[in-house]
């Protein structure tokens, strides 16, 4: 088990490495730094003697080398907008990206698997029928038009739910939490419900097809040859083995989720990490997007290596080949 | 006193779309305490459906049509799904055909071997349960039994996990065993040590043993008596012996002759020609008879029930057989 941890980390540095490089060439293209601090009244002559000043003549290795040195210390440069350098503007809007993902994966994971194991369980079942019927729907509906109609029920017809912003917000450490409050809570049910809304029914439709395929398998047969009790069949049995794939599958998808974030952020005004990225590319602010394409680019790849790891406890076979 | 049990004219069918299709018809046997019975047919004549309606477990849309399922003397057709569930892996056992596909990849053998002692005996402790464990793997010859109840299936080869499987179905001390095709997916080298085991501990724990199979050698090396199956019917049964030495229906003679054995001195193996009918496209008369070299008219309409043969102890469905006629004397 723990050189099948070491060997994932590994695994991890190098995807981190190769995110580094295609934020590099972002870096490179997006933007003259020259022209950035400089203004237009500049001659031409003095802008070569700045490039080479600042490097920027360099060869490109040279020029990545620096840009990974400066990255392992955390510095992207500065936000031009914010004037503050851009790892702090990341840092101060990420809770709020994170609390609304981990709101969202509550939703998802708490949801998913009942209604995805009663439908497989009793998949003829009315219920279940328009279960399967729903998720289609909600899969084929697309985020932002699901927001904008939530808004326009709860928000201007009913008026229950505020339809912008984070609400009241209490520091923890740096930390601004929207959990503590109720205003807060309130604040994050919309973009929550719509952010997952994707997810869901896609969870519900793989754990559904998933436990129903291990329910004909001829070990949950042998299993109620043994005289076994239902839901021991069920739960033990079947949906273990259904976790395996869900574990898999979870992991990649609450990347996804983290990409939807951009599109119910900007609805709901919600001032996340989604919502800076898409001012960030209206002004062309390149350490930003840079910094903004490291964090999530790091975050991916933290949570994949736990879904490895986690699935490496659940399925034994993995353990073994890590071993060796 | 009644058998261990009697299988009383069995029909079983599947509910289909386009209507009910028979998979057995009037299907009989008994088994009593020590007794090995062999079930044998080729693939679709309706024997492991036969060996799952015993537990009551056919896979859906098959049901019991008709018939009686008499496990000393409680039909097992009648009774709620609880009380099944307390007889299932209890006192009639099964051990399934694939040891690759059996075993839960996720469970440890041990979680797998005592959960179905505690599945039955609710207020054993997992120590007890653990300790029986530990014995019935050593009774199937299982090396350093302690360390392997920690482990995965996995971990295991093919034999080694049948044999575990054969400790599972034991475990709980059952009355009857039965076993659909337990060696077929196995090397041959190893398929007659299983047998061996199977029958050896049939012996020992005076079981009754249900052996499905389509192997013929198998079950003349191990059963002491024989039903024959073809299209969801019985078409002979009889001791094992008498079977095998001196076959009465058209349909075991074809079986035997097919046997490598037979061929001795042709480079051919012999087979029964045309195939076994689909289960809704039987024909009239006797099932066997497109296929049958000895087919006469009657056989195209009439179907031959089951007759005890004259001189003889075997029974069979065959209008060729003379009926034994007794009388009160």
């Amino acid at each position: 088990m723990f050189a099948f941890i070491i060997r994932r980390f590994i695994q991890a540095a190098l995807v981190i490495v190769i995110i580094s490089i295609i934020a590099f060439a972002i870096k490179q293209n997006v933007g003259d730094p020259v022209r950035a601090i400089t203004g237009i009244s500049v001659s031409a002559a003095e802008r070569e003697a700045m490039r080479d000043q600042l490097g920027l003549n360099d060869p490109v290795f040279i020029q990545y080398l620096r840009f990974s040195k400066d990255a392992l210390h955390g510095d992207f440069g500065n936000s031009f907008f914010y004037k503050k350098p851009a790892v702090d503007v990341i840092l101060s809007k990420a809770p709020a990206t994170i609390e609304l993902v981990f709101v969202t994966s509550l939703i998802v994971i708490g949801l998913s698997i009942p209604l995805g194991v009663y439908s497989a369980i009793y998949p003829k079942n009315l219920f279940s029928r328009f279960l399967m019927g729903a998720s289609i729907v909600g899969v084929s509906i697309p985020v932002f038009l699901i927001a904008i109609m939530m808004i326009y029920l709860f928000s201007i017809k009913l008026g229950w739910l505020p339809s912008f912003g984070r609400g009241e917000l209490v520091s923890i450490g740096g930390w601004d939490t929207g959990m503590l409050t109720l205003d807060g809570w309130l604040h994050l049910i919309m973009p929550s419900v719509a952010l997952s809304s994707i997810m869901l029914p896609l969870f519900i439709r793989l754990i559904r097809s998933e436990m129903m395929e291990i329910l004909e398998s001829e070990y949950v047969k042998f299993a109620w040859a043994k005289g076994l009790t239902k839901h021991r069949v069920w739960f033990v049995h079947a949906f273990k083995n259904t976790l395996l794939t869900v574990i898999t599958v979870g992991g990649v998808q609450l990347g996804i989720t983290i990409a939807f974030t951009i599109l119910t952020e900007t609805v709901f005004q919600w001032q996340g990490l989604g919502f800076l990225f898409m001012e960030a590319v209206e002004r062309a602010d390149a350490s930003l997007l840079v910094a903004y394409l490291m964090f999530v680019g790091i975050v991916m790849v933290g949570v994949n290596t736990i879904v490895d790891i986690i699935y490496g406890m659940v399925n034994p076979t993995v353990r073994i080949t890590g071993v060796k | 006193m009644s058998s261990l049990l009697e299988v009383k004219d069995l029909v079983i069918k599947f509910g289909l779309r386009t209507g009910d299709v028979t998979a057995t018809t009037g299907v009989s046997f008994t088994i009593e305490k020590g007794e090995k019975l062999g079930l044998v047919g080729e693939s679709g004549a309706g024997k492991s459906v036969t060996g799952f309606s015993i537990i009551v477990l056919i896979s859906k849309p098959g049901y019991v049509a008709d018939g009686h399922i008499l496990f000393k003397g409680t039909d097992l057709t009648k009774i709620s799904s609880e009380e099944m569930r307390n007889i299932r892996g209890n006192r009639i056992s099964m051990i399934f055909q694939d040891p690759m596909m059996t075993l839960n990849p996720v469970l440890t053998i041990g979680t797998q071997m005592t959960e179905t002692l505690l599945a039955h005996n609710p207020k054993m402790s997992m120590k007890e349960a653990s300790e029986i464990a530990l014995e019935k793997l050593r009774k199937v010859h299982i090396p350093s039994p302690e360390k392997r109840l920690e482990q995965y299936p996995h971990e295991f080869s093919g034999g080694m996990r049948q044999r575990i499987i054969i400790a599972i179905a034991l475990i709980t001390d059952p009355e009857i065993i039965i076993a659909d095709e337990p060696t077929t997916a196995l090397d041959v080298t190893i398929q007659a040590e299983i047998m061996d085991l199977i029958s050896e501990l049939c012996e020992t724990e005076d079981m009754g043993f249900i052996l499905i199979t389509h192997d013929l050698a198998v079950v003349a090396s191990v059963t002491e008596n024989i039903a024959v199956m073809y299209a969801g019917r019985i078409v002979e049964k009889g001791r094992t012996r008498d079977v095998i030495d001196n076959p009465q229906h058209p349909y075991t003679k074809g079986l035997i002759k097919a046997l490598p054995e037979g061929a001795k001195g042709s480079n051919r193996l012999n087979q029964i020609k045309g195939m076994m009918p689909t289960l809704t496209n039987i024909p009239d008369g006797c099932a066997f008879n497109p296929r049958c070299p000895y087919v006469m008219d009657i056989c195209k309409t009439d179907e031959p029930s089951l007759i005890q043969v004259k001189g003889m102890d075997t029974q069979a469905a065959c209008f060729l057989c003379k009926e034994e006629v007794f009388t009160n004397e």
